[in-house]
């Protein structure tokens, strides 16, 4: 995904950058009067204390950890390993504990909203019928699994596991830009940054009440047991299905199955016999209850789906429709995370919960609706624009940065076909302090909480994985396109 | 624990382990042909390194002519032969990474550190002394490792594994010196013993990095059967067939204790132990030494074939 | 019609496999145009075979059997009563609205030149959607020459249409890529077909299309035969192209190559009695 915002800079003293003259965007940590907030109080005392120099000194001894302690995780191929050096920020991004106490009910609030959604869609289809989402927007759409179409489900859950990409506009505005409900990433990194900071900077932890997150691994494994099929031993035997060691999140893979204490399978240590999923170890065939897997829904089953995927397991959707296996999460999920349907939650969580959203979207202008297109077509330079199925910061349209023939280009694309776009406002999204080569820079954030959706309960640990626009004024987050990350405190009260 | 895991285990092992011992076989004979014609034989001593090292065949299939340049090429560096050093630590490597987890930090950064140096010796004509240092690297690299898994690593099944391929492939490379350089060691020859055969015999205990061994052994300038003693029932040498035996009869009781359960590999292991143990040189010479030889490869390998399908698949 | 099948597939293989592991889906269903007297799959490796039903409504049976074994054999025979109903479906199993099968799949996918295609015959044919599937069936029938050898299981809409040539399957599939363009929700069924003529029996089965009409519902057209399904179809799975409702699909781990033999007879039950 990709965060976009109108370029600016804050313009507080500290920060040696000149200001553009855009207007500022919110400053976590400077509000947007100047002021400290209450919750950075203490790191901006601690940072006006240090050297610019000192600073520096501080996150070439971070590049040095990471890449000593990183290197344990990362599996290094030349690929790889650049892929594990995604640039780090020494400087922390705080929420208070009030602010993260309405982002959790939100992202609780919309994940199971989420779950009923796969629900319904993938069995009555009450909403549908109701016509709040159009039949065609699901059937047509190739996220919508029809093989999912009145499969039961291990206890009706779907998304066990979903990275909500939050951004914020101001004090008390929260967006979601996005919904991961397919196999979120970079949890990895939230659980990496942190014990970086903890090595580097004991001081600054000792001036704060941090809530801890290292108990991630231990939470992700208990509601995973917890979804265990019914048929499954009291103490349910989980895996975790990786692509293998060529896959370019191979190294978060291992590193949480080593945190897990889980086996690391690829789809050929599994094979299904009568219904059931065995695993091929040393001491014969051992069953399997619960695969989060990390291959996409395509490779899973040659036998179901794509017939050359040799990542798969022959037959496991058939023990998955036996009810004898978990996945984690389902099959057929993307439809949940689709943009288009993106733009329906608000509709959504108020037709099965009946409870407003605590979480706003983005105002999202759905390309399909011939209201909302001929709004985008005429407000074309003020939007981005974006491709339903794109992800990674690809297939979209930035309007303010455009030059007039990416305008023109997409102007024909979206009167070609204009199913495939969205189309949002550009939000002048928030910044915080950074550490950049001569000194603190205000930086573009967005924020990747990761929600945890039991049979039990749900669990979220406080924080996410903070990513930052490391260019002056940039505005695309992915480390695919050259963001960075920051470690991200939740404080205690 | 996973069978692949167990399977990339024990690979991983017998990979390094290979390299070693190739290692070994080109420092002993860069030795030999460093001596004069009158002590090396007139035999091409690198063709004969190519047959210690199994290589032979593959080695005639691309190239016409044995010699220093290019035997050394296709045994340390090519890319083309599967049991080239650089092969073995680039495979070695593979398997370690898709078990990543199942490795200490230690035996990674052995394995990881050796191939970074090891890919660093590029293409082209080398150096004597370049070579030195490369066949150097290798068998300290080895050392490394294997001391890392034994100082590291918990002692559990991924332990027993790895320790299993270990001595398969010692005890399949010790086989496969006796079994090409048997002729040496047969009683008729006895009588030559000049200087021809001192130099052949101690590039073939070189070779199994044994010569020191045999002087701390037996206490005696090198006789055959002494050779073929040492390398066959002395258990006290960590390359013999009966200390290979030893300690695959070991690592596979430990497992089948761990497991509860034992199968054909630990009877065959055992019984192949036992058959060692109460073997004497004599008697081997007399009923042939050629046929003790050929019998205990076929022995090992249908072990590995069990070891593979009882564990592994 | 009484129609008598009996097909037997057997896979020899090079060197025994440690398993074999199917999901097929022979079983056909009852509806207004058939009745099924009698039916019973046998796998003779001894294996359990578990029955469902999968997501469009087609029943599956599943198995593992474990090796080594040298040959397998999967036997299925029954009997179908069938009645010409014009190709209109009533009365069978469905778990979608037809919007569904608008859905393009990799095999079932429309380049332009499927897509010029259509739309010519769409303005040759004129308005009404029935005369337009009528007019799809008559001229892929025509213009895509039955050719076993060229095709093969994956091989896509485009690839046969740029050939002229295919199988049954291969048919369907344009038919359907070329229905969808023109906004018809199409789909592949597959089963059996009696052959008046006696002629060669296709390797493993039949195959044709169904497209939905709205004053008709599903309605089946065979572009293979450049016929409307009649009651020498017997329809066993339906899907969005050919691996939705494919027969069997499998996976065998180990073991050599393998060597398959179909043997597929489809026979007028009660001619046969009098033999």
């Amino acid at each position: 995904m990709a965060n976009v915002m109108t370029a600016s800079l804050g313009g507080a003293a500290l920060f040696v950058k000149p200001p553009l003259s855009a207007p500022a965007a919110f400053d976590e940590m400077r509000g947007g009067d100047g002021a400290v907030r209450p919750a950075y109080a203490e790191l901006a005392s601690w940072l006006d204390g240090i050297s610019p120099e000192g600073l520096l000194q501080r996150r070439r001894e971070a590049e040095l950890l990471f890449r000593r302690i990183g290197i344990t995780f990362a599996v290094h191929g030349e690929a790889e390993a650049q892929e594990r050096l995604i640039p780090f920020d020494v400087v922390p991004r705080i929420l208070s504990g009030a602010e993260w106490g309405m982002l959790a009910r939100g992202l609780e609030q919309r994940v199971r909203a989420l779950n009923l959604f796969l629900k319904d869609v993938y069995s009555q289809r009450e909403i549908l019928r109701a016509g709040i989402v159009p039949e065609d927007l699901i059937f047509r759409n190739p996220l919508f699994r029809p093989e999912m179409n009145g499969q039961k489900v291990p206890h009706d859950l779907y998304v066990l596991i979903a990275g909500i990409d939050i951004v914020r506009v101001d004090a008390e505005t929260f967006y979601v830009l996005e919904d991961n409900a397919r196999t979120p990433s970079g949890v990895s990194y939230m659980l990496e940054n942190r014990e970086i900071m903890l090595r580097l900077f004991p001081d600054l932890f000792s001036r704060h009440r941090v809530a801890p997150v290292e108990n991630y691994p231990d939470e992700l494994l208990a509601t995973l047991k917890s979804v265990a099929p019914a048929s499954a031993s009291r103490d349910p035997t989980v895996v975790l299905l990786t692509p293998g060691v060529f896959n370019s999140a191979y190294y978060e893979h291992s590193f949480l199955a080593d945190k897990l204490g889980v086996e690391l399978v690829e789809g050929r240590d599994l094979l299904v016999r009568d219904e059931v999923v065995f695993m091929r170890t040393t001491e014969g065939l051992k069953r399997v209850d619960v695969v989060y897997r990390r291959v996409d829904d395509d490779f899973l089953d040659p036998l179901a789906f794509r017939p050359d995927s040799l990542l798969g397991v022959p037959g496991l959707m058939s023990a998955y429709a036996a009810g004898n296996v978990t996945l984690a999460n389902a099959v057929g999920t993307g439809i949940a995370d689709d943009k288009a349907v993106y733009s329906y939650m608000p509709q959504i969580l108020k037709f099965y919960l009946g409870e407003a959203p605590i979480l706003h979207n983005v105002p999202t202008y759905c390309c399909r609706d011939v209201e909302d297109l001929a709004y985008v077509l005429d407000h074309l330079p003020e939007l981005v624009v974006k491709e339903v199925h794109g992800s990674g910061g690809y297939g979209m349209m930035i309007g303010p940065k455009a030059d007039r023939e990416t305008l023109a280009a997409f102007r024909a694309k979206l009167e070609r076909q204009p199913h495939g776009f969205i189309a949002q406002p550009t939000l002048a999204l928030s910044t915080c302090p950074t550490c950049v080569e001569d000194g603190l820079a205000p930086r573009h954030v967005d924020l990747r909480p990761f929600v945890l959706m039991g049979r039990d309960r749900v669990r979220i640990v406080p924080g996410g994985l903070t990513r930052v626009a490391l260019g002056p004024g940039s505005l695309v987050v992915n480390s695919s396109q050259g963001g960075g990350t920051k470690d991200t405190w939740v404080l205690d009260g | 624990m996973l069978a692949r895991t167990a399977d990339n285990l024990y690979w991983l092992s017998r990979y390094i382990e290979r390299a070693e011992y190739v290692a070994r076989i080109l420092e002993a004979t860069h030795r030999v042909a460093t001596l004069p014609v009158g002590y090396a034989g007139s035999t091409n001593e690198w063709e004969s390194a190519l047959a210690t090292a199994g290589c032979a065949a593959a080695f005639f299939a691309v190239y016409n002519d044995a010699n220093e340049e290019n035997v050394t090429e296709f045994l340390a560096f090519s890319t083309a032969n599967s049991s080239s050093i650089r092969h073995c630590f680039e495979i070695a490597r593979t398997n370690a990474r898709a078990v990543r987890t199942a490795l200490t930090m230690e035996m990674w950064d052995a394995i990881n550190g050796a191939w970074l140096e090891i890919k660093g010796f590029g293409a082209g004509p080398r150096r004597r002394d370049e070579v030195a240092r490369f066949l150097r690297l290798v068998q300290e690299s080895s050392l490394r490792f294997d001391g890392s898994a034994y100082r590291t690593m918990l002692r559990n099944d991924a332990y027993w594994f790895s320790r299993l391929g270990v001595f398969m492939e010692r005890a399949d490379n010790t086989a496969r010196i006796l079994d090409v350089k048997y002729h040496l060691l047969l009683p008729a020859l006895e009588h030559v013993g000049g200087p021809l055969d001192y130099f052949q015999w101690a590039t073939m205990l070189r070779s199994v990095s044994a010569l020191t061994a045999y002087h701390w052994v037996y206490r005696e300038s090198l006789k055959p059967w002494l050779i073929a003693d040492l390398l066959i029932l002395n258990d006290q040498m960590p390359r013999s067939l009966a200390s290979c035996y030893e300690n695959l009869a070991r690592n596979l009781d430990q497992i089948a204790r761990a497991y509860g359960r034992q199968g054909p590999a630990q009877r065959q292991a055992r019984a192949i132990r036992a058959r060692l143990e109460n073997s004497r040189m004599d008697e081997i010479f007399q009923s042939g030494l050629h046929e003790f030889i050929n019998e205990f490869v076929a022995d090992n390998n249908r072990l590995g074939a069990t070891i593979a399908r009882q564990y592994l698949m | 019609m009484r129609i008598r099948i009996s097909h037997d597939t057997v896979y020899r293989y090079e060197s025994p496999p440690a398993g074999v592991i199917q999901v097929l889906r022979l079983t056909p269903r009852n509806h207004d145009g058939q009745y099924v007297i009698d039916w019973r799959i046998d796998v003779s490796q001894e294996c359990r075979l578990d029955s469902h039903e999968d997501a469009f409504g087609n029943l599956t049976h599943t198995f593992a059997a474990a090796g080594p074994f040298t040959e397998l054999s999967v036997l299925v025979e029954g009997e179908v009563e069938t009645r010409d109903t014009q190709g209109v479906i009533e009365g069978a199993v469905e778990r979608f609205p037809p919007t569904l099968f608008l859905r393009e799949t990799a095999l079932t996918a429309a380049d332009p030149a499927i897509a010029d295609y259509a739309r010519a015959i769409r303005g040759e044919a004129g308005d009404g959607m029935l005369d337009v599937l009528h007019a799809l069936l008559d001229r892929i029938h025509r213009d895509v020459v039955y050719d076993t050898a060229p095709t093969h299981a994956a091989t896509t809409a485009s690839e046969a249409f740029a050939l002229r040539r295919g199988v049954c399957q291969d048919h369907a599939h344009i038919f359907i890529a070329a229905a969808r363009t023109l906004g018809i929700p199409a789909r592949y069924a597959g089963g059996y077909f009696r052959r008046a003529d006696e002629l060669v029996q296709e390797e493993g089965g039949h195959a044709w299309a169904e497209a939905f009409v709205p004053e008709l519902g599903w309605t089946g057209f065979d572009p293979a035969n450049g016929i409307c399904p009649t009651d020498a179809h017997v329809r066993v799975a339906v899907g969005l192209d050919y691996l939705g409702a494919a027969p069997v699909r499998g996976s065998r781990y180990g073991g050599g190559a393998e060597a398959l033999t179909v043997a597929l007879h489809v026979d007028q039950a009660a001619r046969q009695m009098q033999d």
